[in-house]
């Protein structure tokens, strides 16, 4: 027996290339429709050259879709044509994909599903994530530090989406009994216009707001460019999120309107498809969940979060 | 003929009064709820939001009274607006960071504006492929440039540059801004173009009825081409008020402006089918569309999940009321 796989791996071994057993690893992500998801784009392919130079043995098959029924498509398409051995998804939703993913992982193919869960738990072999109850937290923390005596507040909130919903409810229970009150809220859809056009009309109603939670940096970006048009700017200051360099910058430079960010960072693709290849190429033990949480970025450390070559 | 010229009186008055019934019925409701929301900026706001989908809008009621369609537009802004800052990016070393530069980019929208709507309107009536389909595939060909050319992130405007063009899109004359005079002028000047040139009637007479115009010597392939020339200009032109605005752009620019546009042409009592057009009801249109996303925000009526019903409500209800009219007829 043993003779047998000595000879198998000596011929392996002198067969190159064509005998190397490559492992094939899709990587399935929503399209470049937004900031955010612009980055994470960037961020998967520099993952995908750096790993592909490193590890010749690995091969990739990048599928980018602009809907869940295309994301669909994509990964049966993977599993048909390339006979993948890994499967690195970050699903549009979670119920449409959660069946197309199960049929991957009872394929016997190793399952990393990002940021957004499945339906069904168990199916993935590795889970990463942002915290997204942990980034509403941290951002409804700031608010209570810099309005210890509570105020006005208005909130901007993300597409309606199980995402929005914990990072909403993280933010609600950490300001809770602060005095801080929420006078609005609207969906922005992580959109600059559509955040421009609510902020415009939060404006337009309410005469005294302290403080604005956009959310998230295109929001931000949104609704800052509808306080300057109304010359508000000395009222109230905006808390963003996701880290965008242009607001990271900002923060940086300590503009009083932009006091702080906080991390959702999209490069968290890479990180899935990193410990996904280690899987492959190492003996690491890489399956559970990880959890990227969420920083606050003050002043201080905001040179640390800011990648210029990125797009986001 | 006697009988369908003898009820005529009464019977336009009611199809008119649709729009503006809808119209006024939403501006008492906005000023019931909310005492800002007749105020000068509330107002100001408004108008100047709806000017891109507007200017894009009467393009929009060439191109349908005469029996077409584009669904590329909203691609087409984006397309342009991210064209334009890299251009302006551009020829900031060359040109400075003064008016020049953005004329320079301004030239550069209405060109790429009538190139592609030329490309459009050739695929139409060069190729012979219907307006539906020749529209989509240049509305997934622009959206995929714009996120290409942004590298999938955001296309933004030199930062000094932006300074100098702002009052563009916030600034104005007599209080009036900007966006609101040029939808003012491009309105006017279309509802002149429709009812008293000869390209207006021609439209209306292609749409209507095509065999019929070609037979009465319109040359129906070079009206029809055009007309989405002249949406591609407008385009170029929405987007020059647009840029002004944030100074960016991206894939999400523009999304789902094809549709709002038809939209408000629709509410205004143009008909999808072609052969007739009605500019001012298109204004009509492009306002209430507004509006409804303005009292939404203003009011904390609904649910912000149900938006988009009550939207859908108020468009539906818009039409209906007009749709009655006629079978009265």
């Amino acid at each position: 027996m043993k003779m047998i796989t000595t000879l198998a791996l000596a011929t392996m071994m002198t067969v190159p290339a064509f005998a190397q057993d490559t492992t094939v690893i899709g990587v399935s992500i929503p399209a470049a429709t937004h900031g955010w998801a612009g980055g994470m784009n960037f961020h998967a392919r520099e993952a995908i050259e750096r790993l592909e130079e490193t590890y010749p043995q690995l091969d990739f098959v990048l599928a980018t879709a602009s809907d869940p029924g295309k994301q669909v498509s994509d990964v049966e398409d993977m599993m048909a044509t390339r006979n993948i051995d890994a499967l690195v998804i970050l699903p549009f939703e979670s119920d449409p994909l959660t069946g197309p993913v199960a049929a991957v992982a009872d394929s016997g193919a190793w399952v990393t599903v990002v940021d957004r869960g499945l339906a069904v738990e168990g199916i993935e072999d590795l889970y990463v994530a942002g915290d997204n109850p942990g980034f509403g937290r941290v951002s409804g923390e700031f608010f209570v530090s810099q309005m210890p005596e509570g105020g006005n507040i208005v909130a901007l909130r993300g597409i309606p989406t199980s995402i929005d919903n914990e990072r909403v409810a993280g933010f609600e229970a950490a300001i809770e009994g602060s005095g801080i009150e929420i006078l609005d809220m609207e969906h922005g859809n992580w959109n600059r216009d559509d955040s421009f056009e609510v902020m415009q009309d939060f404006l337009s109603k309410h005469a005294d707001i302290d403080a604005v939670w956009a959310s998230d940096d295109d929001m931000a970006i949104g609704a800052l460019a509808a306080i300057e048009a109304a010359g508000r700017t000395d009222e109230m200051w905006v808390l963003g999120g996701a880290g965008m360099k242009e607001m990271i910058a900002r923060v940086r430079d300590g503009d009083t309107i932009v006091p702080a960010d906080v991390t959702y960072p999209p490069a968290m693709i890479a990180t899935a498809i990193e410990l996904t290849a280690l899987n492959f190429v190492s003996s690491a033990p890489v399956s559970g969940d990880f959890i990227i949480g969420s920083v606050l970025i003050t002043q201080d450390n905001a040179e640390r979060f800011y990648f210029p070559e990125s797009p986001f | 003929m006697t009988e369908q010229t003898k009820p005529r009186r009464p019977r336009l008055d009611l199809q008119v009064l649709g729009p503006i019934i809808a119209l006024a019925v939403l501006i008492v409701i906005g000023a019931l709820m909310n005492e800002n929301f007749l105020g000068y900026g509330n107002i100001t706001n408004v108008l100047s939001r709806s000017a891109f989908i507007g200017i894009i809008a009467v393009g929009m009621t060439f191109v349908i009274t005469a029996g077409g369609l584009d669904l590329s537009v909203g691609s087409m802004a984006a397309f342009i607006a991210g064209c334009m800052i890299l251009a302006m990016n551009a020829l900031v070393p060359m040109m400075g960071t003064g008016w020049s530069t953005i004329f320079a980019g301004m030239a550069i929208a209405l060109a790429l504006g009538l190139v592609a709507g030329l490309a459009n309107g050739l695929l139409i009536t060069r190729a012979r492929i219907e307006a539906f389909i020749v529209t989509l595939g240049t509305m997934g060909i622009f959206r995929s440039l714009v996120t290409w050319l942004a590298d999938g992130g955001t296309i933004s405007l030199d930062f000094t540059l932006r300074g100098v063009y702002r009052p563009m899109y916030y600034g104005g004359i007599l209080g009036v801004s900007w966006p609101i005079i040029v939808f003012a002028v491009v309105a006017i000047a279309g509802e002149i173009a429709m009812r008293h040139t000869s390209f207006g009637r021609h439209c209306a007479a292609i749409g209507s009825n095509e065999q019929v115009a070609r037979y009465s010597a319109i040359p129906v392939d070079r009206v029809r081409a055009w007309t989405y020339v002249l949406l591609g200009i407008l385009v170029g032109i929405a987007t020059i008020m647009y840029v002004p605005r944030l100074g960016s752009a991206s894939s999400s620019t523009g999304v789902l402006w094809e549709l709002e546009a038809i939209a408000a042409v629709i509410i205004g009592g143009t008909m999808l089918k072609g052969g007739f057009g009605r500019v001012w009801g298109t204004v009509v249109g492009v306002l209430i569309l507004g509006l409804i996303d303005n009292l939404l925000n203003l009011t904390d009526l609904v649910s912000p999940y149900l938006n988009g019903a009550i939207q859908g409500v108020i468009i539906i209800l818009a039409v209906v009321l007009q749709r009655q009219k006629k079978a009265e007829r």
